[in-house]
């Protein structure tokens, strides 16, 4: 299943809303989880199990650990979902 | 030397009457009962299809994100410490000063049953990183403590049914012992659900009167046939004089002692002989150093179970001797259910009113008081208490033979 760069972002604004509650459109590629987005180490791990639900595919651990902005996890989620 | 007083100087809940202190009070002066017939799928099939759930459903007064990370024992413990807090003036306080002692009986067991769900039907992933914070016991006062900054110490005392009188009883300690100047404190409870209610249904705890469930918690009546569950918290916060009165704090009165003891007899049946309970009474009256004629009222444990109910009523007759006979007792778990380890907390919040409002709320659902219930019962509509300094006791007792006896004076600066 292949999806678009602007497809992901709209899905992870979507689990970030849901998980976070913040404002989404305060979320923005650029945007780092934890400091900018409130998205902190326990949030994260909902946000990346949700994403993994929503995008049908599997995002390991050592990945999850190299995420620091909105863009790490879409371009990630692009690729692997290719 | 004598002990550092402590005083309460804010009062908050949220309970089957209503979603704060005030609307609680007023509901409890009115004898109505917060016991409703449940809708969920499950309770169609249990023995026990009946519980006392909160008025207000934390969705109304808190928001959903915070909700999703929070137990429902911790959503009560924050909204119940967020009225207490402001009731208190919010105090500007030094955060090492500031404790947090918050109980509850079980815990956060409807988390942990729920994620117990998703871990079989969809696997260990998706088990919520939220699920032990949200599980764990001490989760309700950590929660508290972290949203007030707390640093004397935030602590979690557990003891079933008793749980929510020892915290309060082990704040004031804190305060007594220059630990802190103010601690948040009480208990919640949190346990509606399918399995804790088959467990005390199997235990043939709980009533069953399915077919008139506002009638089924009566304590000292003599068709009583157990308690009701019901769910909630309540908080209080204690401060010493010296602070209270430093800052001009409104008291609505005096913690002035506790009495705890153990029963060492069976691990959920009360003691007969109620001894246990006699002594926690009277090391509470000495710990407060009140006088005797100056007890006017008692919240009594009292859940409506055939066993315990005459088992206390002894054990405060052998303990007040003569004077039993000059205490308006209060059984308020009529109109409540019994909160476990939020019934301690809520009970002391309504001798602190029956002190402050020198009125001693009503006990509902008597239609033949049992004969061997010797003590003066307040019945149906509320009884005035008199004026001057005067005293009221609230004891609490848990599964495990845990006795807990909590005595409040009418603030006499």
């Amino acid at each position: 299943m292949s999806v678009t760069q602007a497809e992901v972002l709209a899905g992870v604004k979507d689990i970030v809303v849901e998980v976070a509650g913040i404002d989404p459109t305060t979320i923005e590629m650029e945007k780092r989880f934890n400091e900018d987005l409130e998205v902190d180490s326990l949030s994260m791990v909902e946000v990346i199990v949700a994403a993994e639900e929503k995008f049908g595919v599997k995002i390991p651990d050592e990945e999850v650990t190299k995420m620091t902005t909105v863009a790490d996890a879409v371009n990630f989620i692009v690729s692997a979902a290719k | 030397m004598s002990k550092t007083r402590v005083v309460v100087t804010g009062l908050g809940a949220t309970t089957p009457l209503g979603g704060d202190v005030p609307t609680t009070w007023e509901a409890l002066l009115a004898g109505k009962s917060g016991v409703r017939t449940l809708t969920e799928e499950w309770a169609q099939e249990a023995s026990v299809q009946f519980a006392a759930r909160v008025a207000v459903e934390p969705s109304e007064v808190m928001e959903r994100v915070e909700m999703r990370r929070l137990d429902r024992s911790e959503q009560f413990a924050l909204i119940a410490a967020r009225e207490a807090w402001k009731d208190a003036g919010s105090p500007d306080v030094d955060k090492t000063r500031l404790g947090v002692v918050v109980a509850s009986g079980i815990g956060g067991v409807i988390t942990l049953l729920d994620q117990y769900d998703i871990l079989k039907t969809k696997g260990a992933r998706s088990v919520s990183p939220h699920t032990v914070p949200m599980l764990m016991p001490n989760g309700p006062s950590a929660n508290v403590g972290l949203e007030l900054q707390a640093k004397a110490g935030v602590h979690t005392p557990v003891s079933a049914c008793a749980s929510g009188a020892e915290a309060i009883g082990y704040a004031m300690e804190m305060i007594r012992t220059g630990r802190a100047d103010i601690v948040v404190t009480g208990g919640v409870e949190a346990a509606i659900h399918a399995l804790p209610m088959a467990g005390f249904a199997s235990m043939k705890a709980l009533s069953t009167r399915n077919e008139d469930p506002t009638k089924a918690s009566r304590p000292y009546d003599k068709d009583r046939d157990g308690f009701v569950l019901g769910e909630g918290g309540g908080i209080v916060v204690l401060e010493s004089l010296e602070h209270a009165q430093k800052r001009g704090a409104k008291i609505y009165a005096e913690i002035a002692g506790q009495g705890l003891t153990s029963d060492g007899y069976h691990i959920a049946a009360p003691d007969p002989e109620g001894t246990g309970v006699t002594r926690a009474l009277k090391f509470a009256l000495e710990d407060s150093g009140v006088n005797l004629s100056e007890v006017v009222h008692l919240n009594a444990h009292a859940t409506s179970t055939p066993a315990g109910d005459v088992a206390e009523a002894n054990a405060l007759g052998a303990a007040l001797g003569e004077h039993i006979s000059h205490v308006a007792v209060s059984a308020t778990k009529s109109m409540t259910g019994h909160l476990l380890g939020g019934a301690g907390a809520i009970e002391s919040i309504f001798c602190v009113l029956a002190l402050h409002h020198r009125m001693a709320p009503p006990t509902i659902n008597i239609e033949n008081l049992d004969d061997a219930v010797t003590v003066d019962v307040v019945r149906d509509k509320p009884r005035a208490l008199p004026a001057g300094p005067i005293v009221a006791l609230n004891d609490s007792f848990g599964f495990g033979g845990h006795n807990v006896v909590l005595v409040f004076k009418s603030f006499e600066a």
